[in-house]
């Protein structure tokens, strides 16, 4: 389809994964390769036909496995020869590169562009706590100088806040946010890959450890080590590809408030809503016309917000919408993290989102492909003052 | 106390400390004086957190802390049930509060002397505040982190 902000000129053509897991004790790089050559050679590319890479979040921020290579590490490590290359943080949440990916083709700044986000938490922060590591110097700067001195360290402390203010306005439930993990959950039971497998039930859930109240061990996302990328080509530099591309009709980078955890006007809505906003703003599709959504679930929470973001219900009803779980099911209207999400499948940080749209576009989810052959998909990634969204279509 | 069912509040053991900034610097040491300090534009006369060099709202750099009431309201809260820093054990209560001075101003703090199941969104709170040793880095002052308590005096409004 053309139109949009890349005139459907910027596709998907390929996408990759690498060995995903607990405690894989493989370094970052050697995760980013593995899922970068996938991902090439699933375009049908070589490496020295790939003349861009992008990642989520490059060097500078502290590693602890967060960072799995750096797009220097990676263009060294296979010889590429990039015509245009970026990393950020400072962007459209984690998917970010993607989007500037997607420009950069579309202005003829690059052919292929690859995209990749890699972590290896789960091994670099083994036997140690994430706390102990971050903050054994007993100070904190930054954003968590005016959190870290009230015990508030977590993101999990940052949303249970709001999530305490939504459930307390709105009437949302436990057992209506329950849909979401259980949902992601019973879609991990389907994906080989995913880390938690075992069936989850909504006794598990409501007996589960308290993590910060509304939130409990189940709410929130599991470190893995792991890597996805996809590559981003021009739609007339992938004629004669192998794949179908998927055409980006539409991507969020909105950001109209200050991007704080906290100060936002409303504290029941987040930067999702902005980026939501932009997204609606640069295509014709509407939210009834999406047969599948990825929507970021490091914490449950955050799904909720993605979904009265993009409009699949009205702000703050978002409880009825999802209760029971049905509407988000695999072969309900709106199969919802079909891989299991970071919840059960691994917090790939956001890529994984991106790499399963595609995947089930194309038809190949296996066991867990959504039987409603989805043909336009939504990818929202972020939580807290961070977004960014795609709109992907096979058309 | 207030309450005797209270849980007394016990400073615990170890928290993460700021090390303030220039622009900081008043923000956690204004307890010194027993002062809750907050930025405020003397442009438009809007008071903001956290504290920087300019208005976000009118942008004009006429800015500087000013004291508040310390008094404020519970927006938002969470009881904390994980261990994330060894001598700070759980449960405790983090919460965003809303400055009576200014509704859109919220800080992030400790709501502390409340029976766990009473803390709620409304609830009316003031400031104390509790004092830390310096930390090595370039600005050695001590800090004074400021903590909410349920209101005791009432100004013409209820409990």
């Amino acid at each position: 389809m053309s139109g949009g902000p890349f005139d459907g000129k910027a596709v998907v053509t390929g996408a990759g994964k690498s060995q995903v897991g607990r405690r894989l004790g493989r370094t970052g790089l050697d995760l980013t390769i593995e899922a970068v050559t996938r991902a090439i050679a699933d375009a049908g590319l070589s490496v020295d036909d790939v003349d861009g890479i992008a990642s989520y979040p490059g060097p500078g921020v502290p590693d602890l496995g967060f960072s799995g290579a750096s797009i220097t590490e990676v263009r060294n490590a296979l010889g590429l020869r990039s015509r245009w290359y970026l990393s950020s943080t400072e962007t459209a949440g984690q998917i970010g590169p993607a989007i500037e990916a997607c420009m950069a083709v579309t202005l003829g700044l690059a052919n292929h562009v690859v995209v990749y986000r890699s972590v290896w938490e789960s091994t670099a922060q083994a036997g140690a706590g994430r706390a102990s590591v971050l903050f054994g110097g007993g100070t904190v700067s930054g954003h968590l100088e005016y959190t870290g001195p009230f015990g508030a360290l977590s993101a999990a402390n940052w949303l249970s806040m709001p999530a305490q203010r939504y459930m307390h306005d709105f009437g949302l439930t436990r057992e209506q946010l329950s849909a979401i993990p259980l949902n992601a959950r019973a879609n991990a039971g389907l994906n080989p890959d995913a880390i938690y497998r075992d069936p989850l039930t909504l006794d598990d859930y409501l007996n589960a450890r308290m993590i910060s109240e509304p939130l409990c061990l189940f709410d929130c996302d599991v470190p893995c080590d792991g890597a996805t990328a996809v590559v981003i080509s021009r739609r007339d530099a992938a004629a004669g590809l192998p794949r179908h591309p998927l055409t980006v009709e539409s991507v969020g980078t909105g950001m109209f408030e200050r991007a704080t955890w906290d100060q936002r006007v409303d504290v029941t809505t987040m930067a999702a809503h902005d980026v939501a906003a932009t997204l609606w703003e640069h295509t014709t599709l509407r939210a009834a016309d999406v047969d599948l959504a990825q929507l970021y679930d490091g914490f449950s929470f955050l799904t909720v917000m993605w979904l009265e973001a993009l409009g699949f219900c009205e702000h703050g009803k978002v409880g009825p919408f999802i209760e029971g779980g049905e509407r988000i099911a695999l072969n309900g209207p709106l199969p919802l993290n079909t891989s299991g999400g970071q919840l059960s499948g691994g917090r790939l940080h956001g890529m994984g989102f991106l790499h399963e749209a595609c995947v089930q576009l194309w038809g190949e989810g296996g066991e867990r492909q959504a039987p409603n052959s989805p043909e336009v998909a939504v990818v929202g990634v972020g939580g807290g003052p961070v977004g960014g969204a795609m709109l992907l279509s096979t058309r | 106390m207030t309450d005797t069912h209270s849980p007394a509040y016990a400073r615990p053991e170890r928290r993460l400390l700021p090390q303030p900034t220039a622009e900081s610097a008043a923000f956690w040491t204004g307890g010194r004086d027993g002062q809750l300090l907050i930025s405020r534009c003397r442009a438009c006369g809007h008071f903001f957190h956290p504290p920087g060099p300019v208005c976000w709202r009118c942008r004009s750099t006429d800015v500087g802390p000013e004291p508040v009431s310390g008094r404020a309201t519970v927006a938002a809260y969470t009881i904390n049930r994980q261990p994330w820093i060894p001598g700070y054990p759980p449960p405790y209560v983090v919460a965003m509060v809303e400055l009576a001075d200014e509704p859109d101003v919220r800080l992030i703090t400790n709501i502390v002397d409340v029976p766990l199941d009473e803390v709620r969104v409304g609830l009316e709170v003031e400031v104390f505040f509790e004092q830390w040793p310096a930390q090595p880095g370039p600005d050695d002052s001590p800090v004074w982190l400021p903590l909410f308590r349920r209101a005791t005096a009432t100004v013409g409004g209820a409990r």
